[in-house]
This record gives structure tokens, C-alpha cells and sequence, in this order.
């Protein structure tokens, strides 16, 4: 069964409300049957089961259960008031019942045959109390420490998800990770309809949570981890779009910034929505271009986020400065805005999450990456390239058009260096350097530009007072040949 | 007249008249008669016909007895067939290793 695109099967689901989550479960968790959520201790187990009751009851009007083992109702609604939930409110207007349940071996002899009858008649009324839709179990293991019977425990699980499916309740149940196994009682025994495992690691001091739908009987899911961020907008799951390529192709232009640069560009420049690649050795005028690119979509009142990985934005303000393309009057006018910060500061995650974040609040039209290469000191290749493709399909989603620049060193064959990330882009202008005789002469040329026309011609041009300026082509017959990609 | 500290309130937590709830009452009595003569009274709780009053208790297992005095509270989830549990459990009998 292919997981690259959506089934459209008649499975039945829940939506979270977890933005990204419904995503890679396309639509949800299983209506009316359990889902295990695994994971090690502050992994997100609770906030995410949380989120899923609170949504439901606050957007999908599907009141829930929290039967909480744990913690009691003041500590819960305490830890999710920073994602902005507010439980006793919505414990008051009764599309939210929380139950403790409080187990003390301590002061429990056990003597004869029992049941958890209780347990089940607490669920019941607490479930007809409000008409609930949803349950969450956090984390029923704890009652195997209070409890010594564990035949008696493990059959009575086993019946009370069993019941729970006969009322087709969707249900989240949490656990502990084990050592071998998702949990550490071995529950996913008795829950095989859908697993969801969440980890928090630390790599070189960067800390990244991930989630994987390790199992979803009936239905495709995403396989992949994906990285989840907590924070005051709740859980949000990335990429929230990688699954499909379902962009819309905008046949729009946008103009490059320099009309001789769009002229070699099917006469009108770069297509909205697109990626553009500018690559080249240092000091050959990549972070000028993308400034004229900015310069331009500033002048046509569009909104700019430009984020730097090398340069703070006070000197790359003042070096464009000085290259004739002044941005300062676009920042000042709230059009452009700069997103300084050192690759080595966070992982490759973290920064895309960030990256996420910021353009959702500055909702821009242009996004530059300068240079996008120096984010090759956190990660590989391969760990970049999948970052990218997640950060240009979230652009394009939005209709925002990307530019890149690339850093490549002169040892190397220019069109080798950017094979890992070129093929995600639809524009790639190669920028390159010679000295000739006492002068350095600077060309630039349009190595594929999908979709339209393009010039093949390599153009030599100059650093002016007002920027870069292509030298008309020499007295050689220009070269007519133009091909489509 | 018995002080009233040595009195002892006990509840009986059941889930309907299942065997085990009878059997859990019968040997409650029972042990009750023996060890407890005239100075117990038990309240039998149906949570069927009562489920709110399960939380109050923190009610899980059925059935489950409740030693409310005297305090501290003590519970004895089971049938209540062993005896010598059923004391220990009521704090009638030293606990002894191995029990």
C-alpha cells in the first residue's frame, strides 16, 4: 500500500484539532476505538491527549472524559494554562469532566477475587454526566503499582477497552515507554488500532520532540518522526503539508529586481510561489541580487522576511547599503523584516519550527534564506534536504516565493556542491567569478528556471552605485537558442 | 457502653448483587460477629443504583470495604475470604512478614 497519498477509506476518524497531527493521520485518530500514545517521561504524552479532549470539546462539540491516574484537575488545568486551555471553564460548562483516580498501595489490602468494576461504573457516569464523545486515560499502567493482582489487572484492561469500543468512545490511553516495547505493561497488546510514540531527545545540546505513528490499522499514515512543538499555540506537528503536492502552479510573475534579469527570465522574471536557488563563490554579489529581489517586492508594497545565518541585519543593511540597494526605508516601513541567527544555536528542527512561526505571524509574500548553505554546519545533507523540502512546501502552500542563496567553495565544481538541495528548486542562477587580465570579471547565468523560457546566455555584470547592472551582451551575435525545461 | 472511638464504620462497596458482593457481605458479617461483636455498623453501598458516591472513596476495584473509622481510613478490596487478611486489613491483627 502506497503512504504517499491520502486513501479515501472508510475508516471513520476523530480529528485531533492538533494542527499538523490530522495531517499525517489523514483526518484523525480512530472514531470510537482506542489510540495509544507512548512515550518517555516529559515527551508530551498529557498535553497531547489534553489538546485532543479540549479540542474536541471546544471545535468538534464532543464533550470528554480525562480519567487521570496522576495528577489531580487543579495541577492538570496548571500545566495546560501555557497552551492557553482553560479546564475548569469548560469543566463548568460540562464539555469537560476530569476524574481522579487516586491509588495508594499503602492503604489497600487486597484479599479474594475482585474486579474494576468501580473503575468502569466512574467511567460510565462520568461519561453520561456530559454525553461524552472522547476519553483519555492518563496513564492507567499506574494502577499496576497499586494494585498486586496483575492477572486480575491485565484481564480487567482488556475488558475496559473492550468497552469502551462497544461504546465507541474515541479514546486516547497514555504510557510509559518501556524497555523493549511501546509500554511498559506491554498494553499495545490490547490497543492495535492505532500507536503514536513520542520521544524528546537531546543531540549535542539541541533538543528536538518527534512524533511517529508507529501503527493505524485500517488506514495510511505519515511513517516518517515528525518534530511537534509545545508552546502558547498548543501542539503543533510539522510539516504540516509534506504529504502532498498539492500546491497550486500560479502562472504569476515576479519580477527578479533587475529587468535585464528578467529579461533572460521569459521576459518577466520568476514565477510566484516558486523557489529560486543563487548560487556562487563568496563575494560574487548573491546577497545583492537577493537585495534587489527585495528591493522590488518592497516598492510593490509586498511583505518581505529575510532570514540571515551569517550576517546580523545591521550589516547586511549597511553592506547594501553600500552596494547602491538601500533597504533600510522598507524595514522602517514595516515591509521588510530580518530574522537573524546562528545556525549552531538550535537543530535543523528547531529552526524550521521557528522559521514556521515566524512567517505564520508576518504572513510575507518573499522569504530569502542567505545563506541557506551555512545551515550544513547542524545537520547533513540529507537531514538539510529534508528540512528544505519541508520549508519550501509550506511556502509554496502559502503562495510565498523563495529565494536561496548558496555558498559554494571554488574547489569544488559548482553544480556538484547544491545536487543535495537543487532539485527542490524551479530557478537556479549560478553566480561566478574569474579574474581577467587586473579585473574580476563577475557573470551570471540561469542553469534551469522550470516552466518558461530562458535565456542560456552568460552575462557578465558590475557592481554600480545603484546596485548590480548587466553589461549588454558583447558584440558577438547574442545567442538566440532558448530552450524550455 | 463502648466508647465511641472503638466503634467501627464500615462500607461495603458493590456493584449490583453479583456473587462476589454476597459472598464479600456474608464474610464481612461474619467476621464482623466474631471479632466485632456489637460495637460495627456496615453500610452497604450499590453503585449502580449510586455511582457518584464511588469517587468520594476513590472506588475502583469491587468489592471494596472501607474502614471510615476508626482513622485512618482503610481499604480492603476483595471478597473478603481470608480472614486473617480481612484483620489485618481492619488493623484487628498485627501485620505479620509474609502477609
Amino acid at each position: 500500500m502506497s503512504t504517499k497519498k491520502p486513501a479515501h477509506s472508510e475508516l471513520a476518524k476523530a480529528p485531533t484539532g492538533i494542527s499538523g497531527l490530522d495531517d499525517i493521520t489523514y483526518g484523525g485518530l480512530p472514531q470510537g476505538r482506542p489510540t495509544l500514545v507512548s512515550g518517555g517521561p516529559g515527551s508530551g504524552k498529557t498535553l497531547l491527549g489534553v489538546s485532543f479532549l479540549v479540542e474536541g470539546a471546544q471545535r468538534y462539540d464532543e464533550p470528554g472524559v480525562l480519567l487521570t491516574f496522576e495528577e489531580n484537575v487543579d495541577e492538570l488545568a496548571q500545566d495546560v494554562r501555557s497552551l492557553g486551555y482553560d479546564l475548569h471553564k469548560l469543566c463548568e460548562e460540562k464539555k469537560l469532566l476530569v476524574d481522579y483516580i487516586h491509588v495508594d498501595r499503602a492503604e489497600i489490602e487486597e484479599t479474594g477475587e475482585y474486579d474494576l468494576e468501580g473503575l468502569f461504573v466512574r467511567l460510565d457516569h462520568a461519561i453520561q454526566q456530559i454525553g461524552a464523545k472522547r476519553v483519555m486515560l492518563d496513564t492507567i499502567e499506574t494502577l499496576f503499582g497499586g494494585l498486586k493482582d496483575t492477572g486480575i489487572l491485565r484481564a480487567e484492561l482488556r475488558r475496559l477497552f473492550r468497552w469502551l469500543r462497544d461504546r465507541k468512545m474515541t479514546t486516547i490511553v497514555t504510557a510509559e515507554r518501556g524497555e523493549q516495547q511501546f509500554t511498559r505493561q506491554g498494553l499495545e497488546e490490547y490497543i492495535s488500532d492505532a500507536v503514536i510514540s513520542l520521544d524528546h531527545r537531546v543531540h549535542e545540546q539541541i533538543s528536538t520532540r518527534r512524533i511517529r505513528v508507529v501503527k493505524y490499522r485500517g488506514s495510511t499514515h505519515g511513517t516518517n518522526e515528525y518534530p511537534f512543538l509545545i508552546d502558547r499555540g498548543g501542539i503543533t506537528v510539522l510539516p504540516v503539508t509534506s504529504l502532498l503536492l498539492e500546491h497550486e502552479a500560479t502562472s504569476e510573475r515576479v519580477p527578479s529586481g533587475l529587468p535585464a534579469l528578467d529579461e533572460m527570465l521569459g521576459g518577466k522574471g520568476f514565477y510566484r510561489a516558486s523557489t529560486v536557488l543563487m548560487s556562487g563563490t563568496a563575494g560574487t554579489g548573491k546577497t545583492t541580487l537577493a537585495a534587489h529581489f527585495v528591493a522590488a517586492a518592497c516598492a510593490r508594497g509586498e511583505k518581505c522576511l529575510y532570514f540571515l545565518f551569517e550576517e546580523s541585519p545591521q550589516q547586511m543593511l549597511r553592506n547594501m547599503r553600500s552596494a547602491g540597494v538601500d533597504l533600510q526605508p522598507w524595514v522602517d516601513k514595516g515591509l521588510l523584516q530580518f530574522h537573524a541567527d546562528r545556525p549552531s544555536r538550535h537543530g535543523l528542527e528547531t529552526h524550521l519550527l521557528e522559521m514556521h512561526h515566524t512567517v505564520e505571524v508576518f504572513e510575507p509574500d518573499v522569504v530569502v534564506m542567505d545563506p541557506v548553505t551555512n545551515l550544513l554546519a547542524v545537520g547533513t545533507s540529507s537531514d538539510v534536504r529534508s528540512m528544505l523540502t519541508r520549508v519550501i512546501d509550506f511556502l509554496k502552500t502559502r503562495g510565498i516565493t523563495a529565494m536561496f542563496t548558496s555558498l559554494t567553495t571554488p574547489t569544488q565544481t559548482v553544480e556538484h556542491t547544491e545536487t543535495m538541495i537543487s532539485s527542490l528548486m524551479d530557478t537556479w542562477i549560478l553566480v561566478t567569478a574569474e579574474t581577467s587580465g587586473t579585473r574580476r570579471k563577475r557573470n551570471l547565468f540561469v542553469l534551469k528556471s522550470r516552466g518558461m523560457p530562458h535565456s542560456d546566455d552568460v552575462r557578465e555584470f558590475r557592481f554600480t552605485s545603484r546596485g548590480i547592472s548587466l553589461l549588454p551582451l558583447g558584440k558577438a551575435p547574442a545567442r538566440k537558442r532558448r530552450r524550455t525545461q | 457502653m463502648t466508647p465511641p472511638t472503638d466503634n467501627f464504620a464500615l462500607r461495603l462497596y458493590v456493584a449490583g448483587q453479583t456473587p462476589k458482593a454476597a459472598r464479600a457481605f456474608a464474610n464481612l458479617r461474619r467476621i464482623c460477629d466474631e471479632h466485632l461483636a456489637g460495637r460495627y455498623s456496615i453500610e452497604v453501598i450499590d453503585l449502580i443504583e449510586n455511582p457518584a458516591l464511588g469517587r468520594g472513596d476513590q472506588i475502583l476495584a469491587l468489592p471494596t470495604l472501607v474502614r471510615r473509622l476508626p482513622t485512618p481510613i482503610k481499604k480492603i478490596i476483595g471478597d473478603l475470604s481470608n480472614t486473617e487478611r480481612v484483620l489485618v486489613g481492619l488493623d484487628l491483627r498485627p501485620r505479620r512478614a509474609g502477609v
